[in-house]
């Protein structure tokens, strides 16, 4: 057996000082020659357990062989196999908890840098294979139509799917972009905005017809949906609805929901304000409320919009933040300060409504709760006040009322998700189907495209049965 | 073949550097796949100096109408998103009415427009729908362009069967409007303009006290307007215990729940204006909190729109 190569190949980043002043990608993927180098670390054990740790069970050390034998078309079959968007993944999955953390090297320390070269082959394909790939002979239409409700991740994936089984397809998005999260929440120099928007012409190649400006629960009822228009219908609403703390002073000028600041800069483009006409403030000093991708998210942006002051400010520890960990670094390397075991009590605003300042208690650590985490308690006596002259509350996401309030029968949680079977996505409703963050609540891009895609083979499955 | 095309140059413009540009491009290459739907302006009219009606092509949205909801809009790629709350629909012919005044860059671009021309984008209807009932006696109040969002409301209202006065106030004769209108779905209007030109001179708080110490049994208010406007009706009506709706105007995104841009405060509990409202109880809106957010941008829309009249300026 050759012996073990434990030197993890590193990817190339702009570097820390540069990148705090601009919003292009901060990584810079591997060359050629970068990802042979890593695809050789492959031991291609028979275990194969890093597809375990991957929620759609890519055949990685496939796809991974394919890289080594310079067979790319090949490994772009295999991970498209598996995962309609894998230059989407290879950017934001959290690898370090999932495929990368089942790796049998990941015990010595250096797992194979599995989302590094999945990115590597999506861009790949994305360079070389776009306009040549010619499409596979469209399917026999089922003559069955399916609407699906929604257009981030869990929405487009159930659509391509749908569309490829021949289903008519349409697809409802509220906003005027297709994407979701992918498009009004992680920023651009995390995941280029032009990669999904080339996922979303995909799905709209497919035959799959996209509907923006559709508010649905506004401009049509589900039940409208399904008396009008479809047989079956998925629901992908995601989780898009803020959540505040309810502290004194939250609604002061200055202080914004990480929903409404990153859709500001991100699908409105405040960041080329005033070449687009959306604005945004950005304080000196800016405290940042939580300890989430979206947290990190919000303080990159702020910091790369001109703050000279950015905090992380973190009830728990950082060993109970669920960022990701690259990402954690990342904004450590450009400056970001965390403020950990912290908690806003207050905010104080000056005479004209703006935010001054924040009143924080320092915390401790408890006995474990629900979450299996430490529980923070405020120590008594321990306030303090930190200057600040903006704040960006992320401090989570709940699914947005709009369509169960609209529908009588969709049964949802008190956390406002709606009730859908795991393993199949079908929820209490006749013909409705759902996956995403709206049943589970806000989690990731990955675990959205599976169950979309569990969802949808169940729902071709009740399609090919139903008779008219 | 339209879409293989459509792929393959996505690809070009991916090397493009400019950003403006490129996704000004790739939105039109998309708007040609069919993906995305632009909206026609089918005929416009000037109703007062700056105040533009439009008539917009939107069927799915005409058919869902009701009084009270607003429409998010934007005008190209560059655009940002603002409400504006509908003047009329027409669900047999498929037109939305809105009426705006031009007072920032958006305002000032849309008025550019012609009719027979598009916009990106056109969303709705939003909000909740006002609450219609059989109230008995209701003021309609309106204040300057607030004269185009109540008129529906006073037009279900009357066909109720209650009783609509309604009072319609503008700083000067040149932006009075749709008094005709609103004369028609009111059983009595009063027209009030701030110097006088026109109508009583003064601001419409007048007559609205006036009718509500004259005995007259009022059952609700609704006013619609300026923040200040609606702040000093709900002022006026306090005392004498008459429940006052106001349709609130906060700054928005994208109206549908996902921001908290709009938040207000209303009987001390945070509310999201575009879900939860636009119509609020304005005895217990936090006026000065909520006139404090609509200024959050004050410098930055005065930047937008010089700009933005440098540029239109240049052209013409
Ligand atoms: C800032 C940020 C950073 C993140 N970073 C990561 C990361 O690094 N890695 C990771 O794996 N995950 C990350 N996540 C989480 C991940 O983005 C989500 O879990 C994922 O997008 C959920 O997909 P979805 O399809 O369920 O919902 P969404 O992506 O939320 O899409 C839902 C779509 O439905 C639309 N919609 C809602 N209501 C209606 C309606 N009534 N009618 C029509 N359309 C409607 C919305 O406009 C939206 O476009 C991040 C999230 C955020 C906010
Ligand atoms: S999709 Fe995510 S979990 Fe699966 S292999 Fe790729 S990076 Fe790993
Ligand atoms: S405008 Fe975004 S939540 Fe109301």
């Amino acid at each position: 057996m050759p012996k073990l190569n434990l030197n993890r190949e590193s990817m190339t980043k702009q570097d820390p000082k540069t990148r705090g002043k601009n919003f292009n990608e901060v990584a810079l993927g591997y060359s050629a020659e970068q990802a042979k180098a890593e695809a050789s670390r492959c031991i291609q054990c028979p275990k194969h357990s890093c597809m375990d740790g991957c929620p759609v069970e890519i055949d990685i050390p496939g796809f991974i062989k394919a890289v080594l034998d310079d067979n790319m078309p090949e490994a772009v079959r295999i991970l498209k196999d598996k995962n309609s968007l894998p230059g989407i993944c290879g950017r934001v999955c959290p690898q370090e908890t999932q495929c990368e953390q089942a790796c049998s090297l990941a015990k010595k320390g250096a797992p194979i840098a599995i989302g590094r070269l999945e990115r590597y082959v999506a861009d790949w394909e994305r360079t070389n294979m776009g306009a040549l790939n010619p499409r596979a002979e469209p399917p026999r239409p089922t003559g069955k139509q399916v609407a699906v409700v929604g257009s981030g991740p869990a929405g487009l994936v159930a659509a391509a799917d749908l569309a490829k089984l021949g289903h008519s397809v349409t697809l409802f998005e509220a906003l005027h972009v297709a994407g979701g999260v992918l498009m009004y929440g992680i920023p651009e120099f995390r995941l280029p905005k032009e990669i999904v928007q080339a996922e979303v012409a995909y799905v709209a190649s497919l035959g799959v017809k996209i509907e923006l400006n559709s508010v649905v629960g506004k401009v049509a009822t589900l039940d409208e949906l399904l008396e009008n228009s479809c047989h079956a219908l998925f629901l992908g609403t995601g989780a898009g609805a803020p959540m505040f703390m309810d502290i004194p002073g939250e609604n002061l000028n200055g202080i914004y929901s990480a929903n409404e600041f990153l859709t500001r800069v991100n699908l409105m483009k405040a960041y080329q304000f005033p070449e687009y006409d959306t604005p945004v403030f950005v304080g000196r000093r800016v405290a940042v409320i939580g300890g989430g991708n979206v947290a990190m998210d919000s303080a990159r942006c702020a910091l790369r919009l001109g703050a000279d002051e950015v905090y992380i400010i973190y009830r728990r520890s950082e060993v109970e933040m669920p960022a990701r960990r690259e990402e954690v670094e990342n904004a450590k390397e450009e400056g970001i300060q965390f403020k950990l075991l912290t908690n806003p009590k207050r905010y104080i605003g000056n005479e004209s409504s703006w935010v001054v300042g924040m009143e924080c208690y320092e915390m401790g650590l408890g006995d474990p709760d629900e979450s299996g985490r430490r529980r923070p308690i405020a120590k008594e006596g321990s306030e303090f006040i930190l200057d600040v002259d903006m704040v960006v509350a992320a401090l989570g996401t709940r699914p947005n009322p709009l369509i169960a309030q609209t529908t009588s029968d969709l049964k949802t949680t008190k956390w406002g998700t709606v009730v859908a079977d795991e393993t199949i996505g079908k929820t209490m409703k006749d013909r409705v189907w759902a996956g995403g963050d709206i049943v589970t609540g806000a989690a990731t891009v990955i675990s959205a495209m599976g169950a979309a895609r569990r969802a949808a083979r169940d729902i071709d499955e009740y399609l090919r049965v139903i008779v008219e | 073949m339209v879409l293989f095309e459509l792929r393959r140059w996505m690809k070009l413009f991916a090397m493009d550097a400019d950003a403006v540009k490129k996704s000004t491009l790739f939105m039109l290459l998309v708007n040609w796949g069919g993906v995305h739907q632009m909206v026609r302006i089918i005929s416009r009219e000037t109703l007062g100096t700056k105040i533009h009606l439009f008539k917009l092509e939107a069927p799915a949205i005409a058919r869902k109408a009701l009084a009270g909801q607003f429409v998010v809009i934007r005008i190209d790629e560059r655009g940002e998103r603002i409400p504006l709350t509908l003047a009329d629909w027409d669900g047999k012919e498929g037109s939305v009415t809105v009426v705006f005044m031009e007072v920032g860059a958006t305002t000032f671009r849309l008025a550019l427009l012609k009719a027979g021309d598009f916009i990106a984008d056109f969303v709705g209807p939003l909000g909740v729908p006002s609450h219609i009932d059989k109230f008995g006696t209701v003021v309609c109040v309106a204040g300057g362009v607030g004269a185009a969002p109540i008129t529906p409301i006073a037009k279900v209202l009357k066909e109720k069967g209650n009783k609509i006065i309604s009072i319609l106030g503008a700083r000067s004769k040149d932006l009075l409007f749709w008094e005709d209108k609103l004369r028609s779905v009111s059983h009595r209007l009063i027209v009030t303009t701030d110097d006088g030109t026109y109508g009583r001179k003064g601001v419409v708080t007048g007559p609205l006290k006036e009718l509500l110490e004259s005995g007259e049994k009022v059952d609700r208010v609704i006013a619609i307007g300026p923040s200040i406007m609606m702040k000093f009706c709900a002022l006026t009506t306090q005392p004498f215990g008459v429940k006052t709706i106001v349709s609130l105007n906060p700054i928005m995104v994208d109206g549908t729940g996902m921001c908290g841009c709009c938040r207000v405060s209303v009987g001390g509990v945070t509310k999201f204006s575009c879900v939860d409202g636009p119509d609020f109880d304005g005895h217990q809106v936090d006026w000065d909190l909520l006139l404090a957010r609509q200024r959050i941008y004050l410098d930055e829309e005065k930047c937008s729109f010089e700009q933005w009249q440098a540029r239109m300026g240049k052209r013409s």
